[in-house]
């Protein structure tokens, strides 16, 4: 175990599979000079064939991927959630799309990572939180790492896995630091939800950038005699129901925290599960602590009101106590 | 046109354009017998495909567009699974999961037509990169229209493949209209093939009636492709002697082209000028090109019954081939 940097986590997990693997190479806007720095080093390593800059052309490039995978590459493709729009069609006609289709003809390792920046004031178009949106295209394995330990095991996952991968690199968790495992065989396996910490008495499903924020709400409650668990999903497709319903069933409690905005969000889908599989285990109706549903305002004094925050979900946990 | 092909090309190139022609003229009678719905047909670009896919190797790629049964019948698909795959049926290509619009045979290297305009260049682009990557000597082609050609994807992938010398043919299928609208109030150069100058790449207009010539510019652009010299674009000028698909009536009975018109390039049938090339030089006699026509129609003929045979698929279909884990949908 060495400490790591989330973003130096996610590299040590691309660049060990570009060694182990031949196949696997990176492209996209800017990756050698790593200008979101996860991919810092890598384009010394493994050089201008593996390494590829592309032109501004995501609908290109994203197809491309897609393209080089059916015929047996792997490729990552780095980009930020918000320029994904832009390459839509491949990315929902092609990736998520084509498997099925064909009747399992096609088999596509691409990862698409998605760098997701928000809370920064970056405005609207700098700011997306989209990994709801493609909950709902199916055909994509939508992943969403908490901590730099599942930021490296679920990439080396991801990059192994044999269908199209989106893995959002949440940008409020970037510069966080933690014990990642040097050994070059951890993984971290999709589907299986992290209890990060135990607790009997109220539930936290908690996503992305909302995990360390869960886990200081948890810390908060504690001092007033609550005990809070809080469950990381790690991967939203495949979703780990079983752990969240077993956590349920144990505290009668749910309070899901969720980065993106509030309708049609992963924490919508997660309670609808939960309402439709547990509703009699539950004592309290749920609480969602999802983004405000407007764009992201520039200013900082707005802004700071759209994103859960420990405050807001601590709020929450009371709620559901009555 | 003299040529130095082969028999044996020659008349595999009329074979397949037959099989088009015979597949999309049962198709049609089906439609109208109500046994299927409506697709669109090739006839009338039979020598695009064809001609182009002569000049491609079992190992190359192809992807394609939504008028969809001519470009993987040239490149070698079965008919039998071409035929229940628009059936609906779980002997079809894609076990019924795709339809018309989304043939694929990848143990021949068609990686799928596509519904969706322009959609499947990129892929055709990617193809051709992991043929650069990894040093193999494989090309990739994709076929599109003239609609088509207006699409971000399309001018993004000629980009991409001419910034990285990338082995891909960019096949315009100019038939002329998109739906109902002419090239000419939608294209702002003469020829499609004009913008390859853009992109810093070959663009070759051929009259896309001619197989030969299809056949030609094809191999002059593979050859190309497998030296390392990057991607082509070839303009193949063509028609639609049908309307945008079966089972529109409303376009069917607009008035956006002149029956004149139809009938000025209907002079100029693909199988028809194929097939006196090959009897004018003496390759074959009219009575040998007549049985490669009868023995597609035979051939077509089969595939029907076989596909009304084939069974559809049943429930346990329904959530396979989402992912390729075992895993859980939702």
């Amino acid at each position: 175990m060495t400490e790591k940097m989330f973003m130096q986590a996610l590299g040590m997990g691309i660049a060990e599979e570009m060694r182990i693997d031949p196949k696997v190479f990176l492209m996209g806007e800017d990756v050698r000079a790593s200008v979101y720095g996860a991919a810092s080093g890598l384009h010394d390593e493994f050089g201008d064939e593996r390494i590829l800059n592309t032109p501004l052309s995501e609908n290109g490039f994203f197809g491309a991927a897609v393209g080089a995978a059916a015929v047996g590459m792997r490729p990552i493709v780095e980009t930020l959630t918000s320029f994904m729009w832009v390459g839509m069609d491949q990315l929902v006609s092609q990736a998520a799309k084509m498997r099925y289709m064909f009747g399992g003809q096609a088999t596509l390792p691409v990862v698409y990572r998605a760098v997701m920046y928000y809370g920064g004031g970056s405005a609207a178009h700098h700011s997306d939180r989209s990994y709801p949106v493609f909950m709902n295209i199916g055909g994509l394995k939508i992943v969403t790492p908490g901590t730099p330990a599942d930021a490296k095991g679920l990439m080396k996952t991801a990059i192994r896995d044999n269908d199209p991968v989106i893995m959002f690199e949440d940008g409020t968790l970037l510069g966080t630091r933690g014990e990642v495992p040097d050994d070059p065989d951890f993984t971290v396996p999709f589907g299986v939800a992290n209890i990060l910490r135990e607790g009997t008495d109220v539930t936290v499903v908690a996503i992305a950038g909302s995990v360390p924020r869960a886990l200081a709400a948890a810390e908060e409650m504690a001092k007033e005699g609550v005990s809070v668990e809080v469950i990381d999903p790690r991967t939203l497709v495949p979703l780990d129901k079983e752990t969240i319903l077993n956590s349920v069933g144990k505290t009668g409690r749910l309070v899901v925290a969720d980065p993106a905005a509030k309708v049609c969000s992963a924490a919508s889908e997660i309670m609808s599960i939960v309402g439709e599989e547990a509703f009699w285990d539950l004592q309290a109706p749920m609480q969602k602590v999802a983004s405000k549903q407007v764009h992201i305002p520039f200013s900082p004094s707005l802004e700071k009101l759209v994103y859960p925050t420990s405050d807001g979900i601590i709020e929450s946990i009371k709620k559901t106590l009555g | 046109m003299t040529t130095n092909i082969s028999k044996d090309l020659l008349m595999l190139m009329l074979e397949r354009m037959w099989r088009i022609r015979h597949f999309e003229l049962k198709l049609t009678e089906m439609y109208n017998a109500g046994e299927v719905g409506g697709v669109h047909l090739y006839i009338g670009q039979e020598a695009v495909a064809v001609g182009a896919c002569a000049a491609l190797k079992d190992s190359d790629y192809i992807a394609g567009n939504h008028r969809s049964h001519g470009h993987p019948i040239a490149k070698g698909a079965n008919l039998k699974k071409a035929m229940a795959e628009i059936f609906g049926r779980i002997d079809g290509y894609c076990k019924g999961k795709g339809g018309s619009m989304h043939l694929a045979d990848f143990s021949v290297g068609i990686l799928g037509e596509s519904g969706i305009v322009a959609s499947s260049v990129p892929v055709a682009t990617g193809a051709a990169l992991a043929s650069k990557l990894e040093g193999k000597d494989f090309v990739s082609a994709v076929f599109f229209g003239d609609g088509a050609s207006n699409q971000g994807a399309c001018h993004e992938s000629m980009n991409l493949a001419s910034v990285w010398d990338l082995p891909v043919l960019f096949i315009c299928e100019n038939n002329q209209y998109a739906v109902t609208t002419s090239y000419k109030d939608t294209v702002a150069v003469e020829h499609i093939s004009d913008r390859a100058q853009a992109y810093n790449m070959p663009g070759i207009l051929v009259d896309g009636q001619d197989a030969i010539a299809m056949y030609e510019a094809t191999a002059q652009a593979v050859e190309r492709a497998r030296n390392g010299e990057g991607p082509t674009l070839i303009e193949a000028l063509t028609y639609r002697f049908e309307d945008h698909s079966l089972g529109l009536e409303k376009i069917r009975k607009s008035e956006y082209r002149e029956e004149s018109e139809i009938d000025e390039w209907r002079l100029r049938d693909p199988l028809d000028l194929l097939t006196k090339s090959i009897v004018d030089s003496g390759t074959a006699t009219p009575a040998e090109c007549d049985a490669v026509s009868a023995n597609a129609h035979a051939e077509v003929e089969e595939a029907a019954e076989f596909a009304r045979n084939s069974p559809f698929p049943d429930e346990s279909e329904l959530y396979k081939d989402m992912f390729a884990s075992d895993m859980p949908v939702v």
